[in-house]
């Protein structure tokens, strides 16, 4: 009974925007990509929100740039100032925004980049395990054909299948201060919705913990 | 957004469903909210305050989606504060007031068991709900880790903390089949696919959950008690005394942007 997402907008007639279509022909999605690579996530401003995987499909056509947000976490504070940044972060390629913040596909840790797990840790906070041991993290740096990034809703695993690992003791959290393996779950919980807190024994550090989900 | 329900029976129930979770959401995460600051741990401070935050971001995204549903210019903010106690659809297990520790810990295990059941019986026919409804579950998890790992260690933590835990079970036991409160036309819900099945088999998943748990640890399970119309209706004191609370900033300065 809801509208099925459509895959791809009607563009609107050259001749009523004809310079809007000229920009749209002269930039594609891996513009808009490298230009939301320069937003930061406003708490780890380190990682770019592409690198945590929070951008879903890109659209482009003679109407502008449509993007799907993808929030980390229902509830999270920060989403406002980053939809802001990413209509202001486009708004330069001269061409009209619309983010389009969205639940169809889900933002899992999965989603963030070899890269952006690389930048965590050396900010200090230990990127999450796998939710799915085995499976390949999506490369956020290719664009396929259709514009949208490559981890789509039908790979993303089932939100409750009794496979899905959780953070416990069981997995290996690696201290990212010295790489111990020996670290301990303090708290599920930390200071934002997305981490927990956890404490490496052999450099006696407390330190931040992607929850994986 | 494109016509939420052709059928006009149908959008009213949808509505009312929207409208009873984000509630609950909402009062849970208002009371769980106060114990920011006073928790009985430190660690135990961040996490409380860190479901509240969930919760009240849950409540958020419900009441947007029943703000497009009902399209009648309310946006969340006026659908969360600006109603009077009486209008407000929560279950009467959360009418309850923070209490104890105990307390708390009783009534979350309860709420957040009974919100996975029904969050189990969400499906596909209105995909902006069905989308939500499969990220809140994945946040769910965390919750019910945190809450049943409470349930044990109070349970085994000596005569104390059971003889609080049993009784703060007892006390909100009688009121957590609330939560599945009958909607009127639920039906018609599950005709259109919304709901996979009905709160009365849903509570019957719940309480099959709950058995796995309690009954190990030696405690009781809630007692049936029957249709419970009246289950979202008519709220107690403390639930004035909190409504008071969480609104009173919005009516300080009616209209005022933050």
């Amino acid at each position: 009974m809801a509208a099925p997402r459509s895959a791809g907008t009607t563009p609107i007639a050259a001749s009523n925007r004809p310079d809007a279509n000229d920009r749209a022909q002269t930039i594609d999605v891996l513009g808009v990509v490298a230009a939301l690579a320069g937003v930061p996530d406003p708490e780890i401003p380190a990682v770019s929100i592409v690198e945590l995987g929070m951008i879903g499909e890109i659209e482009i056509d003679g109407s502008g740039i449509r993007v799907e947000l993808l929030p980390t976490f229902v509830g999270c504070p920060a989403l406002e100032i980053i939809r802001d940044s990413v209509a202001d972060r486009l708004g330069m390629l001269g061409l009209p925004v619309h983010v389009d913040v969205s639940f169809a596909t889900p933002w899992t840790t999965d989603r963030i980049s070899p890269a952006g797990r690389e930048k965590l840790r050396g900010a200090g906070f230990a990127p999450p395990p796998q939710v799915r041991p085995g499976r390949s993290l999506p490369v956020l740096d290719v664009v396929s054909a259709n514009g949208a990034l490559p981890m789509d809703a039908a790979s993303a695993p089932d939100p409750v299948a009794a496979d899905v690992r959780t953070t416990d003791d069981a997995d290996v959290v690696p201290c990212p201060y010295c790489g111990s393996e020996q670290t301990t779950l303090e708290n599920l919980f930390g200071p934002t919705q997305c981490r927990s807190i956890r404490h490496c024994p052999d450099c006696r550090q407390p330190f931040e913990a992607f929850k994986p989900i | 957004m494109t016509a939420i329900a052709e059928d006009r029976a149908v959008q009213t129930t949808l509505a009312e469903l929207l409208l009873t979770m984000a509630d609950d959401e909402f009062v849970s995460g208002f009371t769980d909210s106060e114990w920011t600051g006073i928790a009985p741990l430190l660690e135990e401070d961040v996490a409380i305050s860190s479901i509240a935050q969930d919760e009240l971001g849950h409540a958020r995204a419900l009441y947007q989606l029943l703000a497009e549903v009902l399209a009648d210019g309310r946006d969340e903010d006026a659908l969360a504060y600006d109603r009077e106690p009486e209008e407000y659809r929560h279950a009467r297990l959360l009418d309850h007031a923070r209490g104890d520790w105990a307390d708390t810990i009783a009534r979350r295990f309860l709420y957040e068991l009974a919100d996975e059941a029904r969050l189990a019986s969400i499906g596909a026919g209105f995909k902006p709900l069905a989308d939500l409804v499969q990220k809140l579950r994945r946040e769910e998890r965390y919750h019910r880790m945190h809450v049943v790992a409470w349930i044990e260690r109070l349970a085994r933590g000596g005569p104390e903390p059971r003889r609080r835990l049993e009784a703060a079970l007892r006390a909100q036991g009688l009121d957590a089949p609330t939560v599945f409160t009958p909607l009127s036309g639920e039906a018609a819900l599950i005709e259109a696919g919304i709901l996979t099945r009905g709160l009365t088999e849903a509570e019957g998943a719940w309480r099959a959950d709950l058995t796995t748990i309690l009954v190990p640890l030696g405690l009781e399970l809630p007692p049936h008690i029957g249709p419970t119309p009246d289950g979202r209706q008519g709220h107690s004191e403390s639930f004035r005394w909190l409504w008071g609370e969480f609104t009173s900033v919005r009516r300080s300065e009616g209209g005022v942007t933050w």
